[in-house]
């Protein structure tokens, strides 16, 4: 059971990372414009 | 792809030819189908992005339309010197728009920032200088065959968005929330056999509270505001159940970890919040998109004004900042946009969208004359008399808010489950726990985690989600047909409706002119390659009649009186010299050739195309129907033959349209206005629900519970058709949730449902609910195919 103690807070670690990665995300505007961000990936600037 | 194409075609002259820019076939010498269109390219190449017409994905350019309106009193200050500008972009197909639009706005110099967005169809510029610099940098992007309009019309959705933001956030936690939760909560259920200890299983229950607490106070506050809101004003919803059931969860819950007892409901108070989030939030989205769509649509339709300046010259205006006095120039094809007095020209107006009269009224020098009218032939000067607020057409509007007060008294039907079944359960709960306290014997404690069950098990999980769900189902299926439903009750009144009264101009006719008279093709063409060259709606017409006609070259426009290319005359019968010509209400069209005898083109007001199909497909659903018109009897009585409408009223005022609706109510009958003139907005929001086409006026559509494009009339079936299924899904879904409960909640006031139990009680209940509503899309979608 030793292991939990290393285990639990490691997971939740984990999720709390994701979590705030997602919260980061929304705050940063990236799900405004789906559509958008798909397309512009794949312009070049210099042609 | 379309360049190289263009390429080899160039050097085959015997190959259907292109436009290189909108990519249209040909008839005329020339690389390009029109002026705009050899400009559009003209930028786009001396930009050096030559490379969009490679990068557009099976889309095409646009053609370019003239901007009309100003939008230097759009431009705000975003700090010294610099000026912010957001535009609404139509005819963005594909990412290849955004980058030409960004790339072109980026190589000037002065403008600092231009980024567009594709989903919403935002673009947001910066640059330094002058405000007066709006209009060059609009313009460029009008050249390009884009059509823009200003974003401000379409910031009262900001709010929503910010909603729907709020919502997101609250769901990403919960589900956090509710996936480590369940993490822990699986393996003390493993550990019930005996194989976890108490010391583990009260830190495992600890570790819960830890993460569950803080997400349900954060997660839950869309429903406790609700909830609250709704117990300030004297009733329930279903929030109400909802917000007591997770609270006293947790409370429980914590008491329970607190002694170190066996159970806790943490995991069930957490996945309710998330299930009952992603319903909500789904719904939220559904009911945005369609307001924004709505929203674009009106933005692009409304124009500017063009007023006498003090130097004699017209200077673009916007509409809201009209004010008496003004002198106000109605080019011919324009809509009036303020109430005022005709001082100089003579023309016909048409107020079909005022009064539903299908006759243009012909004005001189004095004749009063109201915003919205459309000025058909001459150009006309109108010393504006009122405008904004004080306009014939904002009384209107008012007339429609005082209507639709009396609607808003229609509760939903889960809000009016929610009122009976609230009470229930909390009387049942309320039993549970006296009950075994009394009778059963039990400590306090212990029967407060019965009655918790009870609450939990009995939340109307399903049930919250059984409408939304459907509604979602719903309303992106009539989407993706053109229909737009804009009020969240708006299914369950549309599924109740068994009388429909229809308008007449606009909405059983197309409201707008159409060829009837019959001429040889040859004059047809003819008259259609000169009529290209104009925005009259006459001409528009003619070039509807004969589709594809290349444009003659050398045509002068006479503005007021018609067309000239060499001897050949297109006009008006004065300017094509007609002595006598026959009246018989038909607005008229006259081509002359030398030599040749005069024809005469004829235009009406047409019927849909599928008028007959769409009123045998409702009178086979077992509806009836009558026509309201303002129009004239004679006019109302050819329509209602043609369409085959027994029962019509003709000279019906926008009150006298109420009022008939009234009476029709007081016989029992739940009517659906379908509509489209400022005549009947007082009349769509007094009805048991209505239905408006997209080219209504903006007061109407506001007052429609759902908005329909294209010129078919079917989609008013295909709307009624999805409300009665999806009202009969929301009922057996409601009946399952019910069912459901009834067989789960013996088992908990007999306590023996532990959070395991509860666990899959609320996800087999949501997944039936969910299942069964998307059985509407499947459904859908076999009979497209």
């Amino acid at each position: 059971m030793d292991s939990l103690l290393i285990l639990i807070p490691a997971a939740l670690t984990l999720g709390l990372l994701g979590l705030a990665a997602f919260l980061w995300a929304l705050r940063a505007g990236q799900f405004d414009d789906p559509e958008g961000s798909a397309g512009r990936i794949l312009f070049d600037d210099d042609d | 792809m379309n360049a190289v194409t263009l390429g080899v075609l160039a050097t085959a002259p015997a190959a259907p030819r292109h436009c290189l820019h909108c990519g249209e076939t040909l008839r005329v010498a020339g690389d390009f189908c029109c002026a705009g269109c050899a400009s559009a390219r003209a930028i786009i190449d001396a930009a050096g992005l030559g490379t969009f017409y490679r990068r557009l994905e099976q889309s095409r350019a646009h053609r370019p339309l003239p901007l009309e309106a100003d939008f230097t009193s759009f431009a705000r200050d975003a700090g010294p010197g610099l000026f912010a500008l957001d535009l609404l972009v139509d005819g963005l197909d594909c990412a290849a728009c955004v980058w030409l639009i960004e790339s072109l706005l980026a190589r000037n110099p002065s403008i600092l920032a231009a980024r567009v967005n594709l989903s919403t169809r935002r673009l947001a510029l910066k640059w330094r200088g002058t405000p007066a610099q709006a209009n060059d940098h609009a313009g460029l992007v009008a050249a390009l065959g884009f059509r823009i309009a200003p974003w401000q019309p379409m910031a009262a959705s900001a709010q929503q968005d910010r909603e729907a933001r709020e919502l997101l956030r609250c769901l990403a936690i919960a589900g956090f929330a509710a996936a480590n939760v369940m993490l822990l909560s699986v393996a003390i259920w493993s550990g019930h056999d005996g194989s976890m200890g108490d010391a583990t299983r009260t830190l495992f229950h600890w570790l819960s509270a830890v993460i569950a607490v803080p997400a349900v106070a954060f997660a839950g506050r869309p429903f406790f505001r609700s909830a609250f809101r709704a117990l300030k004003a004297g009733h329930t919803n279903m929030d109400v159940p909802i917000s007591i059931g997770v609270t006293l969860a947790c409370v429980v819950s914590l008491h329970e970890t607190w002694i170190g007892a066996e159970h806790a409901f943490f995991d069930s108070a957490i996945t309710l919040l998330f299930f009952l989030l992603i319903g909500r939030y789904l719904d939220r989205r559904a009911r945005g998109r369609a307001r924004h769509a709505m929203d674009a649509l009106l933005a692009l339709s409304a124009g500017s004004a063009h007023i006498l300046g003090d130097d004699g010259v017209a200077i673009a205006r916007r509409i809201d900042q009209l004010a008496a006095g003004d002198t106000l120039l109605v080019a011919a094809g324009e809509r009036l946009a303020a109430d005022g007095t005709v001082i100089e020209g003579a023309s016909s107006l048409d107020a079909s969208l005022i009064s539903g009269e299908s006759l243009p009224q012909s004005v001189a020098p004095g004749a009063k004359v109201v915003a919205g009218m459309v000025n058909l032939r001459a150009p006309l000067r109108v010393r504006v008399t009122a405008a904004g607020d004080r306009t014939v057409l904002a009384g209107i509007v008012r007339l429609v808010e005082a209507a639709e007060h009396g609607r808003s008294k229609f509760v939903a039907i889960a809000d009016r489950v929610a009122r009976a079944y609230a009470p229930v359960v909390h009387l049942t709960a309320l039993t549970a726990f006296v009950g075994w306290m009394l009778m059963g014997g039990l400590a306090w404690d212990r029967a407060l985690l019965v009655a918790t069950a009870v609450l939990i098990i009995t939340c109307p999980c399903a049930l919250a989600l059984a409408v939304p769900v459907v509604q979602v189902v719903a309303s992106t299926r009539l989407m993706r047909r053109g229909v737009l439903l804009l009020s969240p009750t708006a299914l369950e009144r549309l599924a109740e409706i068994d009388h429909v009264a229809f308008d007449k101009t606009g909405t059983l006719t197309l409201g707008r002119p159409e060829l009837v008279s019959a001429v040889d093709r040859e004059a047809l063409l003819l008259a259609a390659g000169i009529a290209a060259n104009s925005r009259h709606p006459l001409a528009i017409a003619l070039q509807r009649a004969a589709p594809g006609t290349p444009a003659v070259a050398g045509v002068l426009e006479h503005a007021g009186q018609g067309l000239q290319s060499g001897a050949t005359r297109l006009g008006s019968a004065q300017f094509c010299g007609i002595i006598n010509p026959t009246d018989d209400g038909h607005s008229e069209l006259w081509l002359t050739r030398p030599n040749r005898a005069a024809v005469r083109f004829a235009f009406a007001d047409f019927l849909r195309p599928d008028v007959d199909v769409a009123l045998d497909a409702l009178r086979r659903d077992g509806l009836t129907v009558e026509l309201l018109s303002g129009d004239r009897t004679a006019v109302v009585a050819g329509v209602a033959v043609k369409a085959g409408i027994l029962s019509w009223r003709a000279e019906v005022t926008p009150a006298a349209k109420v009022g008939r609706l009234t009476e029709l109510a007081r016989e029992g009958k739940r009517v659906l206005m379908v509509g489209d003139g400022l005549n009947d907005a007082p009349a769509l929001a007094a009805a048991h629900a209505s239905i408006s086409p997209a080219t209504a006026a903006e007061a109407t559509q506001n007052a429609a519970d759902a908005v329909f494009q294209g010129d078919a009339l079917l989609p008013v079936v295909e709307i009624l058709r999805v409300a009665r299924r999806a009202n009969r899904l929301v009922r057996q879904n409601l009946l399952l949730a019910l069912l459901y409960n009834l067989a789960a909640v013996p088992l908990a006031i007999a306590g023996l449902v532990t959070p395991l139990i509860a666990a899959v009680a609320m996800s087999s209940s949501s997944l039936l609910v969910i299942g069964n509503a998307l059985r509407l899309t499947g459904r859908g979608r076999r009979e497209a195919a």
